[in-house]
This record gives structure tokens, C-alpha cells and sequence, in this order.
């Protein structure tokens, strides 16, 4: 009971901070069919500010992360217009060789102004201790992290499946040039998920940052994390992105929990034999072809 | 897509002058700066590498971001086979590259089906799961500390491998001159040519007749093979391997290397590997993390601005001088 509670929280946790990094990308891929490596980047980007903001300029936990999470939304919508509008129309080795470039450019940057270790971050106090719930005492911060997790989320799929913006997304992502012809300004819509997604993705490497330690090669270190939520999900499905990920938290939790020495590649084999075998996403209906 | 002139596709089998220039170059480098041979052998043998993935990705159109794998298992091979006694160079090099050319063919035809994001992923995943279970497996790869203790027999019976690297040097480099005419003859032979016509349109190819995934897959070991050799001679000629051969820093020097010669092309890798190397050798002296700045700066303007690599740039500047 303690251990599988144990596990259900700690890995609630973890595949909700990965949703939160994943779910932008899983959008913008759907939208415009975009290899971007680079998305890790603006989770990198988020915890440096928020957790830079907290200790060093002494604001609070909230505002900090709220403040990185804007901040990151505006410059990811200056990379969007610099760099990606160009990339639409490329082929998928340019798209893919110039995230890797903006991926390489996010780490100089980051080793350039908070240095080439793990950047260390701190708890409020508020956030530190742990509660008692009888059976077992949880960690305040792992239920923080779901909570803020767990209403994101649930705003991201009411709009995503309740408003017309979000109607206009999906009719974008099933078929852009019908949707495009039906009066939808698909370009701007982008414009507008890249910079949603690019500040989700800070928000979770913000809250995310005592488990994803921030470092300066964060971009590529779980981009492979990252990239199969994507995988999995399939193409702009929100509500997968969210199953996939909790999926992937609790399974890793449970493997280090369970089979340690393993952990870290297990996981990985199991991923990469799932996307082989089902490689529209996991919970996408196979056409009968 | 990456333009070819008809005129090249036809003629690419021949022998053009110019290639002279290369070898007489790297010979030149022997006699001029014999205190930079360590480095130059490194120069060799990461231009072999992108050949390889120049092979993969350039011609086959395989978006593979794990090619480093192979690289490293050519490495580990040549390491085990020379610390189990057979200390003969070339055939541990060539039994190596064959090891991780069956490697490349058994993964091929589960990998190769993806396209896109997916295979990119999932070569990515597989070299991440491979080195995360090297830097577990320590009785086999000798984990951080890597294999060491073997020493080659001298080359061919009569060539000691001495201390001033000039058995080395010219190892490696008669290895890149064999498997670089090697793969300009695949490229030029009716299967490469059609592995151009997968990369240009794969459901095409499959229209008219052609087993895109066969073809692929054989592409992908070639390629492999390569890669391993590449990977043995770096094995031999440190006299070490370590975990680094695995890991994506391998990938992405090869990729660079690609992109910055031309993909595509094949003297690409050839040029963008000497320019590379001795970039990344004096950036690195400066600062290593300023590095990283010049490797994006340099993945970021080629792509963008500089279609052909530098090769490429050179021809485009070339015809605009003629035709003022």
C-alpha cells in the first residue's frame, strides 16, 4: 500500500512535469509537421530563470516562475518569427540539423551566464517539508506538482476540445489546407501555439527543476524523454500526451524503484519497441490498410 | 531537396583531378607538420566517419541521429579483438567493421521502416540505450575507465607502430582512400542511384518496382561497416576505448562534419572534416563552452544560407566570379 502510493505519487509527479515539457511540441508537430529538437531548450530556459529569479533577485517562488514562464513565451516568439517560419516548407534534415544548431546555441548561452555545473536549486520553506496523511507522510513539494500539473492540464484540454480556438486547432491539425480554405489563419494559430507550448514547457522545467536537475546540456539530455511522449502521442493529441507521459512517469518511478541497476536504459528499450510496433502513437486506431 | 546536376550523377563514377589535391595534401601534411600527426590521424579517421554517415544520410536519406553507435561498436570490437590476442591490424579493423555492419543489418529492417521524426527518435533512443548499458556493462567495456593494455603487431609485418605516429597516419589514411573509392562506387552504381531515388521520393521508387526497405537496409550496414571501421582505427591507433566513442558527441562531429562539407557530397567529408577538427582543436584551447556557440553558429548558417556546405558555397562563389 505505502510503496504503491509511493510510486503513484512520485511518478504522478514526474509524467506530469513531462507532460508539461512535451505537450507544446506534441501540438506544433501535429500543426505543422516541424522536427524541433530545440523544445527541451525552453524548458532549460524556464527553470534557469525561475530558480535564477528566486535565489538570486530574491521573488518569490510563484511569481519567479510565472514571470520565466512569460518570459520564455515572448523570446520563443521571436525564435518562431526568426527562425522557424523559415523552417515550414524545409525538408526534415534541415529541420532537424537547425534545431539541433538552436539546441547548441541554448547551451553556450546557459553555461555563459549560470555556469557549467548543475544549478542548484532551493525550496521555499512552504514547499519543503512533507504531510502526514496517516498511512505515509508525501513530500508538500511532489503534491504541488501535481496539483499545478493537474489544472493545467485540465485547462489545456477544456479549451483544446471546448472553444473555438481549440476547434480551429484540431480542424488544423486533422487537415491544414482544408482548414486553411475554411478561413482558419493557420500560421498565426502557430504563431500562438509555439508560444504556448514554448511557455508550458518553461513552466515545467521551472516546477520541474528539483527532479530534472538544471544543467546546461538539459537540452539534449531529455530530449529523448521528450521525443517519445511526442512519438507516442501521436500527432497534436493532447489528451494521449497527458496519458503517455503519466504512463512513462510511473513505469520509470516503478523501475528504479523495483529493479534499480537497470532504471535509466529498461525504460528506453520498452519505449523504442513500443513506437516500432505502433509508430502512429499509442492510443491512435491503426487504419485498416 | 538537395540538388544534383544530371551532368554529376553521370560522371561521378570517374576520377576528377582535383580529388588528387586531397591526398596529395594529407601526404604534404606528413612532411610539413610532423608534430600535429596525433591530430591529423584523428582528422583521418573522423573523415572516414562522415563518409559513412555522409552515406546514410546524404544519399540513402536516412535521418539517423544514432550513428555514432556504430562508430563505438567498431571501436569496443577492435579493442577486444586485439586484448584477445589477435594483434594483426587490418583484419581486426575489417572483422570489426563487418561486426557492426551485421549489427546495422539486423536493427535495419525494424528501424528502417520509420521515417521522419520517428526514425530520428528512435536511432536517437537506441545509441542512448546502447551507452547507458556500455557504462553499465563494465566487464565488457571496461566502463569509465575503458579497455586498455593491447598493442597491434607491427602493420603488415614490418611497420612499428612508434611513438611519432607515422604508422598511424598513414593507416588511417589508406583506409579512408579505399573505403572512400569503395563508397563513391556504390554511390555511382545503379543501387545507389536508386537508394537517390528513395531519398528523393521512396513511394515512387516503390511504384516502379524497387524494395526501398532491402535497399535501405543494405545502405545502412554499408554504412555501418564504414562507420566501425572508423571506429576500429581510432581503437588501434589510441591504443584505447573509452565510453566517449559511444556517446551523441560522436554523432553530431560526424553530422557537422556532413553538413558543413555538403550532404551529399562526397568530397564533403573530406573537406569539412579538416576545417572541423582544427576549428573545434583551437575553439576549444579558447574556451570550451564557446564552442558550443561556434557549433550552432556554424549548423545555423550552413543550413540556412549555405546549401552545399562549404563545397558548395565555394562553386556558387566560384560561378559568380566567372560570370562577372
Amino acid at each position: 500500500m505505502t510503496i504503491a502510493s509511493f510510486i503513484l505519487l512520485y511518478g504522478l509527479s514526474y509524467g506530469l512535469v513531462l507532460c508539461l515539457i512535451a505537450v507544446g511540441l506534441v501540438v506544433t508537430m501535429g500543426l505543422m509537421r516541424v522536427v524541433n529538437l530545440a523544445h527541451g531548450a525552453f524548458a532549460a530556459i524556464g527553470g534557469y530563470l525561475a530558480t535564477g529569479l528566486m535565489v538570486q533577485a530574491a521573488i518569490p517562488l510563484p511569481l519567479a516562475i510565472v514571470l520565466a514562464v512569460v518570459a520564455v513565451g515572448l523570446f520563443s516568439l521571436v525564435i518562431e518569427r526568426l527562425v522557424f517560419v523559415h523552417l515550414y516548407t524545409a525538408p526534415e534534415l534541415d529541420q532537424m540539423l537547425l534545431t539541433i544548431g538552436l539546441n547548441f546555441l541554448a547551451i553556450g548561452g546557459l553555461t555563459l551566464f549560470f555556469g557549467p555545473n548543475v544549478y542548484p536549486t532551493k525550496l521555499p520553506p512552504y514547499l519543503a517539508g512533507s504531510v502526514d496523511f496517516g498511512f505515509r507522510a508525501f513530500e508538500i513539494y511532489r503534491l504541488a506538482v501535481i496539483g499545478v500539473g493537474l489544472v493545467v492540464m485540465a485547462t489545456l484540454i477544456i479549451v483544446f476540445e471546448w472553444t473555438t480556438v481549440g476547434a480551429r486547432l484540431r480542424a488544423s491539425v486533422d487537415n491544414r489546407s482544408m482548414a486553411q480554405a475554411a478561413g482558419i489563419n493557420v500560421p498565426r494559430l502557430f504563431s500562438l501555439t509555439f508560444v504556448v507550448g514554448s511557455g508550458l514547457a518553461a513552466l515545467g522545467g521551472a516546477i520541474g527543476a528539483p527532479m530534472l536537475p538544471l544543467e546546461p546540456s538539459y537540452p539534449f539530455k531529455y530530449l529523448v524523454l521528450v521525443l517519445i511522449i511526442v512519438a507516442l502521442s501521436g500527432f497534436g493529441r493532447i489528451k494521449d500526451a497527458l496519458g503517455v507521459s503519466i504512463l512513462i512517469g510511473i513505469t520509470e518511478t516503478a523501475g528504479r524503484y523495483f529493479w534499480p541497476e537497470a532504471s535509466g536504459f529498461v525504460i528506453y528499450v520498452l519505449l523504442v519497441a513500443v513506437i516500432i510496433w505502433r509508430r502512429d502513437g499509442l492510443f491512435v486506431r491503426r487504419a485498416s490498410s | 531537396m538537395i540538388r544534383i546536376a544530371q551532368s554529376a550523377l553521370l560522371s561521378r563514377h570517374r576520377f576528377h583531378w582535383p580529388e588528387a589535391l586531397f591526398w596529395l595534401a594529407a601526404v604534404a601534411v606528413y612532411f610539413l607538420f610532423p608534430q600535429y600527426l596525433a591530430i591529423a590521424t584523428t582528422v583521418l579517421i573522423v573523415a572516414l566517419f562522415a563518409v559513412s554517415y555522409n552515406l546514410a544520410i546524404g544519399f540513402a536519406g536516412i535521418l539517423t541521429l544514432g550513428h555514432g553507435l556504430f562508430f563505438g561498436i567498431g571501436a569496443y570490437c577492435a579493442g577486444w579483438i586485439a586484448l584477445l590476442g589477435w594483434t594483426e591490424a587490418v583484419s581486426g579493423a575489417l572483422a570489426s567493421g563487418i561486426i557492426a555492419a551485421l549489427v546495422a543489418g539486423a536493427l535495419g529492417p525494424f528501424l528502417l521502416r520509420l521515417t521522419g521524426l520517428p526514425l530520428i527518435m528512435v536511432t536517437l533512443g537506441v545509441s542512448v540505450i546502447v551507452y547507458e548499458a556500455a557504462n553499465k556493462a563494465s566487464w565488457l567495456t571496461g566502463g569509465d575507465d575503458g579497455l586498455t593494455g593491447f598493442t597491434m603487431s607491427p602493420l603488415l609485418g614490418a611497420f612499428r607502430w612508434s611513438v611519432f605516429g607515422d604508422t598511424k597516419y598513414f593507416y588511417a589514411l589508406g583506409w579512408l582512400f579505399v573505403l572512400f573509392y569503395a563508397v563513391k562506387r556504390i554511390v555511382a552504381s545503379p543501387f545507389g542511384v536508386s537508394l537517390q531515388g528513395i531519398r528523393e521520393n521512396a513511394l515512387r521508387m516503390r511504384l516502379i518496382g524497387t524494395s526501398t526497405l532491402r535497399h535501405l537496409v543494405i545502405a545502412y550496414s554499408l554504412s555501418a561497416g564504414v562507420a566501425g571501421v572508423a571506429g576500429a582505427l581510432s581503437a588501434q591507433s589510441n591504443a584505447f576505448v573509452g565510453l566517449g566513442v559511444l556517446g551523441l558527441d560522436m554523432t553530431i562531429d560526424g553530422l557537422v562534419i556532413v553538413v558543413l562539407g555538403g550532404i551529399g557530397t562526397l568530397y564533403g567529408a573530406l573537406i569539412g572534416a579538416p576545417v572541423y577538427m582544427l576549428v573545434k582543436h583551437f575553439a576549444q584551447q579558447w574556451n570550451p563552452f564557446y564552442w558550443m556557440f561556434v557549433v550552432g553558429a556554424l549548423l545555423i548558417v550552413v543550413v540556412r544560407f549555405g546549401r552545399g556546405g562549404l563545397l558548395g558555397m565555394a562553386q556558387a562563389g566560384l560561378a559568380w566570379l566567372i560570370r562577372r
